[in-house]
């Protein structure tokens, strides 16, 4: 570049581009990777982990990995990797359980009539979002005897016959849709001025987070026939489902709590100034403030709640994970945990890690602050 | 003169006495249903409520137990043996879990864009998983995996990775090692004394010592000299492969390695994105005051940006630590004998006594949270910010 300042007049130079180390690749490396000695270092030691993991990985997983084998020998035999085929002999069973095969179009059914009942509680702003609304009102007694059968002609099945994946959502999502309005109701009375409701709620929600889960699995298997009306016996089921919708809305409770607890005192005062009477002011203003701020804990606690959902193998439920223990019990495929587990891990991850995603697109949609 | 029942239910106070009153009544008619249901099925099943059986032989044996135990022992003592193993599996956890979860939060808030993004994964990758898959993966990894004790994995000749556990060097104390932990404590006591004074001197004259580095030379330098002084009264047990299995050193289950280690990575997930949510609470602007000040990178950290983040993590941290105590319940998926597989597991099905057990086991971990949770209440009030 030739510089001739007798051909501007001041002022008038053109912008010289920037040094052609802050732009571009070399740029982002040098900002990015390799800003001072210490950074260099911490770079070539990640790389060398990458390098290690991919090395190691990648031959394991991929490359030496087997899909196609009747058993652990077969597998041996053919290559020294991931012996696949465990999964792909059993992958029916991690979606579906043992639920008869003629009626498995009544799972994938109310699967997908699932995403169109949640739909218009996810997206707030979809069309006909009414409409769908009083879908997903009678959404669960549609699911209920799509599944369980006994009506219009559909076979009855056992609850022990349910497993897999499905067993997993089902546990979900009835859990989550109970625990959120008892979760609600909780919080509220924590907060109540009346003495005794207040002790009652504080008593549950204290007692619930306490205590491990597993715990209140085992008071649901062994224990809580005790409490019922002698010769009543219940679906395991039912009961697990009732401990974990208990469970998790002690949680909510407190993440509601800490919601309520965030608004600023002069809304109720407002609210006592125009009149409104303790429940129009929770309908009004209470609760959709609380429960915008609390949105983010609430999905948290829903994951949890989700990934919880795997200890119900230990009380006998045969969810993916029980599924992977069967078939690990089986001497065609004993000895290859490391890759049953990781496989059921991915299917979690990728749930888990989709809910995470939402409770952020949603935190960023619903905020109304200006920056 | 009659009572208008309208006025009374329009007054809030009645109002609330009536509300209370009903309440009351539904609860009370709640709670003895329940007790009458649990007495009547006690009654048709012949049982009664009683804590003896904690005082007759247990019958079973615990391999791992902290305390001598035999399965001539009580149940009472099983039990006990599983809550020791559950604080031994807990301590190990968060401190592992705690150094861990630093060190990767550190990473988080790095400028360093690949440290950064792996550290990133790792978060997402290991907390959307399930922690139960997490110790069964990680056991089935060292059973299916690991080589049988005479292929056993060799580092440095004196520790051992098998898939029966690791083995690792036991230290021994021998005669004269009580002059070792008189000094220790001496150095530990000297340490604090030394690091409030040389805090006071700073806060009277401004002058500063480098309390750190002199504390770690005395707590380093004090128990050596003591060591050196009795002719080094310890000496090592180093595990040597005998026959099929290996004799002596310090034998590790893959039941405790698997459980410690699941429960410390998967909790270190969740303490990283809690300590780097603590650190950007801060605002930028003390960063910036401490910065325009002439405070050097590591006074800022120490000084401006940690005691304040400090009040933020703290809570979630404890949070953390009780969650990861009640996930060691899990335990009972591998058969870890805590105190769920003791006392809620096989003394349940070996005296059918499940009422009580399970009473017992809900009330120790009430107990354990409780007080954890009331000790962080404690300390919340202490570090408040006091506003004016």
């Amino acid at each position: 570049m030739v510089f001739d300042k007798n051909n501007y007049s001041p002022g008038t130079h053109p912008d010289l581009p920037p040094p052609l180390g802050t732009v571009g690749v070399v740029g982002w490396l040098k900002n990015n990777l390799f800003s001072s000695l210490s950074n260099s270092i911490l770079t070539l030691l990640s790389l060398y982990l990458l390098y290690l993991l991919i090395e190691g990985g990648l031959s394991w997983f991929v490359v030496d990995a087997v899909v196609n084998a009747n058993d652990k020998p077969g597998c041996r035999k053919i290559a020294d990797g991931a012996c696949w085929a465990v999964i792909v002999k059993r992958f029916d069973q991690f979606i579906y359980g043992f639920y008869p095969l003629a009626e498995r179009w009544r799972i994938d059914v109310s699967f997908c009539l699932l995403f169109v009942a949640a739909a218009p509680l996810l997206y707030p702003d979809i069309k006909f979002r009414k409409y769908m609304l009083v879908f997903s009102c009678i959404y669960p007694f549609i699911a209920f005897i799509l599944i369980k059968g006994g009506l219009f002609n559909l076979l009855m099945i056992e609850t022990n016959l349910f497993g897999g994946a499905m067993l997993t959502v089902i546990i979900g999502v009835t859990s989550i849709a109970c625990s959120l309005p008892l979760g609600i109701l909780l919080a509220l009375g924590r907060q109540s001025r009346l003495k005794l409701v207040k002790v009652i709620s504080v008593c549950f929600i204290e007692f619930m987070r306490g205590v491990p889960l597993i715990t209140l699995l085992f008071v649901a298997s062994t224990m809580l026939n005790y409490f019922l009306p002698p010769g009543t016996n219940f679906n395991l089921l039912i009961r697990v489902i009732i401990m974990m919708t208990f469970f998790s809305a002690a949680y909510i409770a407190e993440v509601i709590r800490g919601g309520i607890q965030a608004i600023p005192k002069g809304q109720y005062e407002a609210a006592d100034a125009i009149g409104l009477t303790y429940w129009q002011t929770t309908r009004f203003i209470t609760l959709p403030q609380a429960l915008k701020i609390s949105i983010p804990g609430i999905v948290n606690t829903f994951i949890g709640l989700y990934k919880d959902t795997t200890l119900v193998v230990i009380i006998g439920l045969l969810d993916p994970l029980g599924i992977g223990r069967a078939a690990l019990a089986d001497t065609k495929w004993n000895g290859l945990s490391t890759e049953t587990y990781l496989f059921v891990a991915v299917i979690f991850f990728i749930s888990c890690f989709a809910m995470s995603r939402y409770s952020l697109w949603l935190e960023k949609k619903l905020s109304t602050d200006h920056n | 003169m009659s009572i208008n029942p309208l006025k009374i239910w329009r007054n809030e106070k009645s109002r609330q006495i009536i509300i209370q009153i009903i309440v009351l009544i539904i609860f009370g008619w709640f709670i003895s249903w329940l007790a009458g249901n649990v007495s009547g099925n006690f009654e048709r099943l012949g049982k009664d409520l009683s804590f003896e059986f904690l005082f007759i032989p247990a019958g079973y044996d615990i391999n791992q137990y902290l305390i001598s135990y035999n399965n001539r022992d009580s149940h009472l003592r099983a039990a006990i043996v599983g809550l020791l193993n559950t604080g031994l599996v807990a301590i190990c956890g968060i401190v592992i879990a705690t150094i861990f979860g630093l060190f990767l939060g550190v990473l988080r808030l790095s400028k360093n864009w690949l440290a950064n993004r792996i550290a990133y994964w790792y978060v997402e990758f290991t907390r959307n998983v399930p922690i139960l898959l997490h110790i069964l993966l990680w056991h089935g990894i060292i059973i299916n995996t690991l080589p049988h004790p005479k292929q056993a994995i060799d580092i440095f000749d004196v520790s051992y990775l098998t898939n029966r556990g690791f083995y690792i060097p036991k230290p021994i104390a021998e005669s004269g090692i009580g002059l070792f932990y008189l000094f220790t404590v001496i150095a530990i006591i000297f340490a604090v004394l030394f690091s409030r004074y040389s805090k006071k001197r700073q806060e009277l004259t401004g002058k500063q010592f480098p309390v750190f580095w002199i504390n770690l030379m005395v707590i380093i330098l004090f128990p050596c000299i003591a060591l050196a002084f009795n002719n080094f009264p310890i000496s090592l047990s180093i595990p040597e492969l005998k026959g099929f299995n290996f004799r002596g050193g310090l034998h590790l289950s893959p039941e405790l390695i698997a459980l410690t280690f699941a429960l410390a990575i998967y909790t270190a997930a969740f303490i990283a994105e809690i300590v780097r949510a603590g650190i950007l609470a801060i605002h930028k602007g003390q960063r910036e005051a401490a910065e325009s000040i002439g405070l050097k990178p590591d006074r800022v950290m120490n000084l401006v940006i940690l005691p304040q983040a400090r009040r933020v993590i703290i809570p979630p941290l404890t949070s953390q630590y009780l969650n990861l105590t009640k996930n060691s319940s899990l335990a009972i998926a591998i058969g870890y004998m805590d105190l769920v597989a003791t006392l809620g597991g096989i003394s349940l099905n070996q005296t059918g006594r499940e009422m009580e057990t399970m009473v017992l086991v809900l009330l120790i971990y009430l107990c354990i949270s409780l007080s954890i949770s009331s000790l962080m209440n404690w300390y919340n009030y202490r570090v408040k910010l006091v506003d004016r």
